[in-house]
C-alpha cells in the first residue's frame, strides 16, 4: 500500500515540469494588464522548454513540448503549428548543448537563452509571415524577445525548487 | 512480424536515442502538417479554436478576475501617490464637463427639432451585449482578446465592438459562450473610417504596433495631427461615427492614429449588433409579426 502510494507521488512528481509549462501557457492567456505586459506579453512557454530541457530533460518529452505548443496555438489564435514547431526547435538545439550548459553557472545559461530566444523569434515571425501573407512588423516581436530575456532569472528562480522536486530520489 | 522485430532490435542496440530523434522528426512534420492543414482549410481550424476557447473558458473566467485584481491593485498603488493632485484635476475637469452638458443638451435638443422638421428616417436601433474580457493572446504575432458573451447572447462574426473609451475591434470568432475579438491595432484588422472634419474616407489598418495607421489616403486628402477619427460606417459592418481616436503623427506617407482605447483598462467591452437600415426587411418585419402573437 505505501510503496503503491510512493510510485504514485513519484509519477505525479514527475509530471511537474509538464504541468508548470501547460500552467504557463494558460497564465500568459490571462488579462494581466499589468504595464510591463501590456503590448506583448512575455514568451512563458518558451522560458519553461529551455529550462526544463537543460535541468530535467527527461521529464519534458518531445510530444509534450508539441501538445503544449498546441495548445498556445489554439488559445492564442497564431498560425496553428507555428508555436509547436518553434518550441519543438528550441527543444532540439537545447538538448543538442545540454552537456555544455550542464553544470554550468547560471550567468551562461541566461546567456544561452538569450542567444536562444532571437533565432526562435525569427523563425516565428517567418512563419507568421508567410501565413499571414505580409511581413509582419518584427519590433513587437524584439520587445517580447528583450522582456522574456529579462525576466528570465526571476522564473529561474521558480523552476529550481519544482524542478528538484520533480526528480525521485532513489530509494 | 518481421518490421516490428526490426524495430526492436534497432530501440535496443543504439538506445533510446534513436527512438527520440525519430519521435522529434515526426513531430516536427506533424507541426509544419498543421500549419499546412490550417492555411488549407480554416474553417475547420477555426471550429477547433472555437471548441477548445469554449472549454477552457471557465477556466480563464475564474482566473481572470484574481489577474484584472492583481494590476488594479498595481494601479491603485501607483494612483496613491498622486492622489492630490489627480483630485484637483478631476474638479477643474468636471467644472468643464458640467458647462459642456449644457451645451450637449441645448444641442440634442436642437437636433430632435431639425430631424423633426426634415423629417429624417431613424437608423435602426442597434443591439448590444456587455462581456468581460477573459483572455488576452498578448503575443507580437496576434492582437486578440476573448469574451464571455457568444452566439447564445447572440454575438456574431464581423460584429463591432467598442467600449465606454471608444472603437475595441470587430468579433473573429464567435462560440456558444466565448467570442474572439480582433483588435483594431492587430495587422490583418481594417476599418472603414472617416476623418471627422474633413470628411475623407480611409482606412485604418494595425500593424500590431500601439498606434494604427491610415492607409489609402487620397491625394490631396487634408489630415493633420489631432483630427479626430470615426468609424464610417461602410461596407455594413459597423455602425457609423463610432469613436476610434486622433491622428497623433503625419508624414510623407503615413498618418499614425491614437486608438481612444486605453488598452491598460479593457475589461468590458460592448458587442454591438448593428442591422444596416433598409437591408433584411423581410427578416424584420417576420420578426415583428411573431413578436405580436
Amino acid at each position: 500500500m505505501s510503496d503503491w502510494v510512493l510510485r504514485a507521488g513519484r509519477s505525479l512528481r514527475g509530471l511537474i515540469p509538464v504541468t508548470v509549462t501547460v500552467a504557463l501557457v494558460f497564465a500568459g492567456s490571462l488579462p494581466w494588464r499589468l504595464p510591463a505586459f501590456v503590448e506583448v506579453t512575455p514568451a512563458f512557454a518558451a522560458m519553461a522548454v529551455f529550462y526544463w530541457t537543460i535541468y530535467r530533460p527527461e521529464r519534458l518529452p518531445y510530444v509534450a513540448t508539441f501538445a503544449i505548443g498546441v495548445l498556445q496555438d489554439l488559445l492564442a489564435g497564431t498560425p496553428l503549428g507555428m508555436t509547436a514547431l518553434v518550441l519543438l526547435i528550441v527543444q532540439g538545439v537545447v538538448a543538442s548543448q545540454r552537456t555544455f550548459f550542464r553544470g554550468k553557472p547560471f550567468l551562461v545559461v541566461w546567456w544561452g537563452f538569450a542567444m536562444v530566444m532571437p533565432a526562435a523569434g525569427l523563425l516565428g515571425w517567418a512563419i507568421a509571415s508567410a501565413c499571414f501573407g505580409t511581413l509582419v512588423p518584427l519590433l513587437p516581436i524584439i520587445v517580447q524577445i528583450v522582456i522574456t530575456v529579462l525576466v528570465f532569472p526571476v522564473f529561474a528562480v521558480f523552476f529550481r525548487p519544482l524542478g528538484v522536486l520533480a526528480t525521485p530520489r532513489p530509494g | 512480424m518481421r518490421v516490428g522485430r526490426g524495430r526492436h532490435l534497432v530501440l535496443a542496440v543504439p538506445g533510446r536515442a534513436f527512438a527520440q530523434r525519430f519521435a522529434y522528426a515526426i513531430l516536427a512534420c506533424a507541426a509544419i502538417t498543421l500549419m499546412i492543414i490550417s492555411q488549407a482549410e480554416p474553417r475547420l481550424v477555426e471550429t477547433l479554436r472555437v471548441g477548445v476557447a469554449d472549454a477552457v473558458a471557465p477556466v480563464f473566467s475564474f482566473f481572470s478576475r484574481p489577474a484584472t485584481t492583481i494590476a488594479d491593485g498595481v494601479d491603485e498603488l501607483g494612483g496613491m501617490l498622486v492622489v492630490h493632485e489627480r483630485n484637483e484635476r478631476l474638479e477643474s475637469d468636471n467644472a468643464t464637463l458640467r458647462k459642456w452638458q449644457a451645451v450637449a443638451e441645448q444641442l440634442g435638443y436642437e437636433n430632435e427639432m431639425f430631424r423633426r422638421l426634415l423629417k429624417v428616417v431613424p437608423d435602426q436601433r442597434t443591439q448590444f451585449v456587455t462581456a468581460r474580457v477573459i483572455a488576452d493572446s498578448g503575443g507580437p504575432f496576434i492582437h486578440m482578446v476573448m469574451v464571455n458573451a457568444g452566439q447564445s447572447h447572440g454575438v456574431r462574426r464581423g460584429q463591432a465592438v467598442v467600449n465606454h473609451d471608444g472603437l475595441v475591434g470587430r468579433v473573429l470568432e464567435a462560440g456558444e459562450h466565448t467570442a474572439r475579438i480582433l483588435l483594431l491595432t492587430d495587422l490583418n484588422s481594417r476599418i472603414p473610417v472617416v476623418l471627422e472634419e474633413s470628411r475623407d474616407r480611409t482606412i485604418l489598418r494595425g500593424d500590431n504596433s500601439p498606434h494604427p495607421y491610415l492607409a489609402f489616403l487620397a491625394t490631396g486628402a487634408q489630415v493633420k495631427p489631432g483630427d479626430r477619427i470615426v468609424t464610417s460606417g461602410e461596407g455594413g459592418m459597423f455602425p457609423p461615427a463610432l469613436d476610434v481616436g486622433i491622428v497623433s503623427a503625419v508624414d510623407k506617407d503615413r498618418a499614425t492614429v491614437h486608438p481612444f482605447v486605453v488598452w491598460e483598462r479593457l475589461d468590458y467591452v460592448t458587442i454591438l449588433d448593428y442591422v444596416v437600415p433598409g437591408v433584411f426587411p423581410e427578416t424584420r418585419r417576420a420578426e415583428r409579426t411573431g413578436s405580436l402573437q
